[in-house]
């Protein structure tokens, strides 16, 4: 397949991913707001951060509250991953690329692109926003699952994952790099009495909540979530899960690799070493920090063995 | 419904016919139409419109700078024309596509036609389209136009006139064919057996005409499909045609012309080997080696590969010499030269201002002529005289007589009408007819081709760039409904 089409389809992938996980963190971020009484507000503030626009937002001088923030997420065209940029690109991304995907994925991501720009230049009040985005996130299933159900599972269905794993990946570590700084207090005296319910929000944001209780089986505790969010081999939207499958992954690709794949299976050792559930504060943050610079490397490699354009 | 007050005016309308009875390929979708009422049409007028937007049916307008799609306008009444009739157009179109062919493989070559003095060698000098590089080359078959999209029109007195052939990269074929699907969802009833003409095999013809050029005979020859990219107006063409072939979709960066004049593409496992390109690139931008350096869409070396032997292109380089507007007003002779036949489609009486008393007569006569240039198309550069300021026809007086060979001039043709859904109701518009002649080891014609239509009331210019629409054509076998 051609080099250029392949790296067409693994940005799709990251960006259906990423408009997925962007709304999934939008609703569940208002959620916990209804939960906590107001002087807890987790607020919006870290949003900004999980997304690394925290500069771009400044810039804009706009005071930081929900109404802003929200608007900057989902509809400023400046900003790279809003919402609406990240659908157009997962779009023109496919577009390119769109001899290689069935027809059905095609329409699919076209009516949801049109339905979802209708969306967001009309009045989107909270309310019909919860329920936008979450037909936004069953919508980015159904793509999912009709490119599993009816594309061969070729290289060109092996770059969409990747694309999607790699960035699902990332974006596990951003919201429990920010959440999680947020969250942890420094001594056990200081657990509160919402911390719970915090880290269900964690949980929820990757729709990880019924599935953490039913393997983990204790109370919703920070290092438990850690620990199940970064490790779990089976739940889908764990770090590692996402790991071992772009390790599968990329072994089967065509080509001479060896830097991607030590990539990929260095971070899951990483992860296996290291005692996750012990980190607090700014050792967490710097933790996750340094999984976001390896996942990071592999972008780079990857894009550098399969998409390079050199004869 | 308003369908009961349908009135023709005084053009040939392709559907209605002397005393407002339908002719007899349109009765049955006539009847039809007339037994839906308002509710059922706005049904299906929404659901086409949904499908058309769905399926990305959308065009690309150049002078849009924020480049944001929009639906192509789609009409849901087809134009239908009988079988019997239109295997004559058939006839016509391959017979005017092979001499063609013969014509341009002559002008790269010997060049008789001129030496016997039936084309005057001053035209070909001053040809844009004739390309120097690429005399005394032959390519497979001898075919340099393998598809060739020709524009027809219908006359008041009901003939069918050609009114010109496109030779580089025509453009269109997939509107014909999601048009097609479109209507299929939206009426199915109406193709249980009416002896409507399938169009869908379109692909896998156009797939075998290229095929059978491969340079080497291979079981899967490697066809790809060459496009500017995703911002050209007709990507969404080239997309569709490359995925109905199961064709590689290659933009020129894909491409690379080796040392030994080999074309490959680079893929996921390296460098691999191209033997047909369906290039839907200018050859202005082809190749930045041969024509303009500056082309970022390009491949440099291609037309080395090509004069090689080892890559094929369609249509080969240098085909559009034979469909600027001057050439069109000599097809009836490079017919009868090439072939030793009458042409079997007549060509619309046209005025070549290259001769001096014909310019005379054309620049006096401003006012009923269209005026085109032989270089342009989408229809920016023309003139229509009864719609022209007198501004206008000064300009284009000056303009003539600055490039008397760039010009010819036309009657001004009362093309033909079908019903189109309009605002409030349904009313004759102006429509024209694109078929598709695709040539290799056998030639193939559409059964039927693109329909465009002037959505605005007495409009003649059916370009999709200028608000253009179209419909779906329908090619029935009366002898089976």
């Amino acid at each position: 397949m051609l080099a250029r089409l392949a790296e067409n389809l693994y940005w799709h992938g990251r960006y259906v991913e990423r408009a997925e996980d962007l709304a999934r963190l939008i609703n569940v971020t208002a959620h916990l707001n209804l939960d906590l009484p107001s002087g807890l507000s987790a607020g919006w503030e870290p949003l900004i951060r999980i997304t690394g626009n925290a500069r771009l937002f400044a810039e804009s001088d706009h005071p930081l509250n929900e109404r802003n923030i929200v608007r900057f997420l989902l509809l400023e065209e400046s900003n790279p991953s809003s919402l609406r940029t990240t659908l157009e690109s997962a779009r023109e991304n496919l577009r390119s690329a769109r001899d290689l995907a069935p027809r059905e994925v095609w329409e699919q991501m076209n009516s949801l692109y049109l339905k979802s720009t209708d969306e967001l230049n009309g009045n989107l009040g909270k309310r019909r926003r919860q329920d936008f985005l979450e037909e936004l996130i069953l919508d980015c299933q159904q793509m999912a699952g009709t490119l599993q159900g009816t594309m061969s599972h070729d290289h060109a269905y092996d770059f969409i994952l990747i694309g999607r794993h790699l960035e699902r990946a990332d974006m596990i570590t951003r919201i429990l790099e920010v959440r999680g700084y947020d969250l942890l207090p420094e001594t056990a005296e200081e657990l509160g009495p919402f911390e719970s319910i915090q880290w269900m929000s964690v949980l929820k944001s990757l729709t990880a909540y019924q599935m953490y209780r039913r393997h983990v089986r204790s109370r919703v505790s920070g290092s438990d979530v850690l620990r199940f969010l970064l490790r779990d081999g089976q739940f889908p939207r764990s770090v590692m899960f996402c790991l071992l499958a772009l390790e599968d992954l990329i072994d089967g690709l065509p080509g001479e690799d060896d830097r991607s794949l030590r990539g990929v299976t260095h971070l899951q050792r990483l992860l296996n070493e290291t005692q996750a559930r012990n980190l607090r504060g700014k050792e967490l943050a710097g933790f996750m920090d340094r999984l976001q610079i390896e996942l990071a490397e592999i972008d780079l490699s990857i894009r550098n063995t399969w998409f390079g354009t050199k004869p | 419904m308003n369908i009961d007050n349908y009135q023709p005016k005084d053009f040939y309308d392709e559907l209605i016919g002397q005393g407002g009875r339908p002719r007899a390929a349109s009765r049955a979708v006539w009847k039809y139409l007339k037994g839906l009422d308002e509710h059922e049409l706005g049904e299906r007028r929404a659901a086409c419109d949904l499908a058309a937007l769905v399926a990305g049916i959308t065009f690309r307008v150049y002078f849009e700078e924020t480049g944001v799609d929009r639906a192509m306008p789609f009409d849901l009444i087809p134009r239908v024309i009988a079988l019997k009739e239109w295997q004559g157009v058939e006839a016509g179109l391959k017979q005017r596509v092979k001499a063609l062919n013969c014509f341009i493989e002559d002008l790269y070559n010997d060049q008789e036609i001129i030496r016997d003095g039936i084309f005057p060698a001053e035209l070909l000098e001053n040809s844009e389209n004739f390309q120097e590089q690429c005399r005394g080359i032959s390519p497979p078959l001898g075919i340099w136009a393998h598809v060739c999209g020709s524009d027809l029109v219908r006359d008041s007195d009901g003939t069918m006139y050609v009114l010109e052939d496109n030779l580089r990269i025509p453009s269109g074929v997939s509107y014909m064919l999601e048009n097609r699907q479109v209507m299929k969802r939206v009426f199915p009833e109406l193709f249980e057996d009416s002896g409507i003409q399938p169009v869908d095999d379109y692909p896998s013809q156009l797939y075998d005409a290229l095929a059978s050029l491969a340079p080497s005979p291979a079981d899967y020859p490697s066809v790809v499909v060459l496009t500017p990219g995703i911002y050209n107006s007709a990507y969404f063409e080239h997309a569709y045609l490359a995925q109905q072939m199961g064709a590689s979709l290659v933009e020129g960066r894909d491409l690379v012309v080796d040392r030994s004049d080999r074309v490959f593409m680079r893929t996921i496992s390296g460098l691999e080997p191209v033997d047909v390109i369906y290039r839907r690139v200018d050859d202005a931008f082809i190749d930045p080696e041969a024509f303009r350096e500056d082309s970022m869409l390009g491949v440099p070396g291609l037309m080395r590969a090509w004069r090689a032997g080892n890559v094929a292109l369609a249509n080969a380089p240098g085909a559009g010499v034979a469909d600027d507007k001057v050439v069109y007003a000599f097809v009836p002779e490079i017919i009868r030269y090439y072939l030793d036949e009458e042409p079997k489609l007549d060509n619309v009486p046209t005025w070549k201002c290259q001769n001096p008393d014909e310019m005379a007569y054309v620049i006096d006569h401003l006012e009923e002529l269209v005026v085109k240039p032989a270089n342009e198309s989408g229809g920016y550069g023309m003139l229509i005289g009864p719609r022209s300021t007198k501004r206008e026809r000064e300009k284009f007086a000056r303009l003539i007589k600055a490039d008397p060979r760039n010009y010819i001039a036309q009657p001004t043709l009362a093309l033909s009408t079908c019903p189109t859904f309009i605002q409030n109701g349904v009313a004759p518009r102006h429509i024209d007819l694109r078929p598709f002649v695709l040539s290799g080891l056998q030639t193939y014609v559409t059964n039927g081709g693109l329909t465009r239509v002037a959505l605005k009331a007495g409009s003649l210019v059916v370009n999709s760039s200028q608000g253009g629409g179209s419909k779906d054509t329908w090619i029935v076998d009366t002898e089976v409904s």
